[in-house]
């Protein structure tokens, strides 16, 4: 990431939070009226403030998402081979009114590109405490993947862009081919080689599918005006609900995840009547391809991290790569 | 190799670390010398490792199930990982 383009962004969000159109449409607009009033007046939307006391934390410096903070305000550069229309779609959906509660809703955007990326604003939301994983929403997270998933399509504004969980995959898999040669590599494409073709994004999804956020994890739940919403709408689409369960699954299956965790997660979700495994019995049928995708992707992202930084795998990777071991290890005939 | 019943060509499978042939035609299982007894050791060492049944009720929901390809430590491991594994899983649940 350039420096160039975090300044740039930090004025954007900057620039927005200080922006009374900006400002009035945002949920929390009284809390952050105070905190600027206290540094300066409002200024005119045509003269954005230079100075202020805000700050602008970066929250996140990745290729594929640049995301800054000031004050209550959050902008976002996606990456820059994003497709426009679909987002644009993406959009529209976390703004529509039937996906009230459960996905953060955007803040309208003075402007659209920044350095040849496209540029979204939202409100700020606390995330889980990346220190404090055991204090996750587990429940929460069931509950709101439930709630998006028995969203009706017929109540969505734009017809949806595919869930892009299986195309980031694939992608996990082509980084750790382009890091170079690791030991762990060939129980990876071994675990590859045994998923159907949907689920390696070399064919389109034949199964029912529903609105799915794509890429759930932690990271993706913040607390908002006193409740939880999943955040990131880049990999939202239609796909294969069981895909949204799936990280949770797979290191819950590498015994990373505590048993007690998953059981909250997966009671929840089914408690709320999410449609990706059958209310009573086994889940493992319906989880089973999207959690050996979800653990390829990990144990692959892993393996070229590791590649990168010239390191051994730790402990936790390991557990994922030993999964992969086991899928690859699972005869077709006996699975 | 080919299946000595219906000649169809075997592929062969690794379960546990013992080599075992499959038929891809009449999905007969052929096993070398040595290793049904591997298998029957395999077997009883699993059955030892059962914890025992019955956990208090009230307690936590009773663990879903697991898929065949789950780690075989599942089952009341946790709680004992050291600081590095802690703070490199945290890091996991976080990461796309």
């Amino acid at each position: 990431m350039t420096a160039g383009l975090l300044r740039a962004l930090a004025a954007a969000a900057r620039d927005a939070a200080h922006d009374g159109a900006t400002r009035d449409a945002a949920h929390d607009g009284t809390t952050r009226d105070a905190a600027h009033d206290a540094a300066a007046p409002a200024p005119p939307a045509a003269a954005p403030v230079r100075d202020c006391v805000c700050g602008a934390p970066v929250l996140a410096d990745r290729d594929d998402g640049t995301v800054v903070r000031h004050g209550d305000l959050v902008a976002k550069a996606h990456a820059s081979d994003t497709d426009r229309p679909q987002l644009a779609a993406r959009l529209a959906v976390a703004a529509h009114p039937a996906l009230e509660g459960i996905l953060l809703p955007p803040l309208p955007a003075p402007r659209t590109e920044l350095h040849g990326r496209p540029l979204t604003y939202w409100p700020h939301g606390t995330p889980v405490d990346p220190e404090h994983p055991e204090l996750a929403p587990w429940e929460a997270a069931g509950d709101l993947l439930a709630r998006l998933h028995r969203t009706p399509a017929e109540a969505l504004p734009t017809p949806l862009p595919p869930m892009r969980g299986p195309a980031k995959a694939a992608r996990a898999l082509s980084r750790m081919r382009a890091a170079g040669a690791h030991p762990a590599a060939d129980a990876v494409e071994r675990a590859w080689a045994t998923l159907p073709p949907w689920a390696r994004a070399e064919a389109p999804l034949t199964h029912a599918a529903t609105l799915c956020h794509g890429d759930l994890h932690l990271g993706q739940l913040v607390h908002h005006e006193g409740r939880w919403l999943l955040i990131d709408i880049d990999d939202l689409g239609a796909g294969d609900p069981a895909w949204d369960l799936a990280r949770p699954a797979a290191w819950y299956a590498a015994g990373l995840l505590p048993p007690e965790d998953w059981s909250r997660f997966l009671g929840a979700y089914r408690a709320g009547g999410g449609p990706a495994v059958p209310a009573d019995g086994d889940p493992w049928p319906a989880l089973d391809i999207p959690a050996k995708a979800l653990t390829v992707q990990t144990a692959a992202l892993a393996v070229a991290k590791a590649v990168r930084e010239g390191r051994a795998l730790d402990e936790v990777e390991e557990a994922v790569v030993q999964s992969c071991d086991r899928i690859a290890a699972l005869p077709a005939e006996l699975s | 190799m080919q299946c000595p019943k219906c000649h169809a060509p075997m592929h062969t499978y690794n379960r546990n670390g013992v080599q075992i042939e499959q038929c891809s035609g009449c999905r007969g299982i052929f096993l070398d010398y040595g290793e049904l007894e591997a298998l029957t050791r395999l077997e009883s060492q699993w059955s030892q490792q059962v914890p025992p049944p019955a956990p208090a009720p009230g307690a936590y929901p009773p663990p879903a199930a697991a898929p065949a390809w789950g780690a075989p430590q599942h089952g009341g491991h946790h709680g004992h990982h050291g600081h590095h594994r802690n703070k490199s899983f945290g890091r996991m649940l976080f990461s796309s």
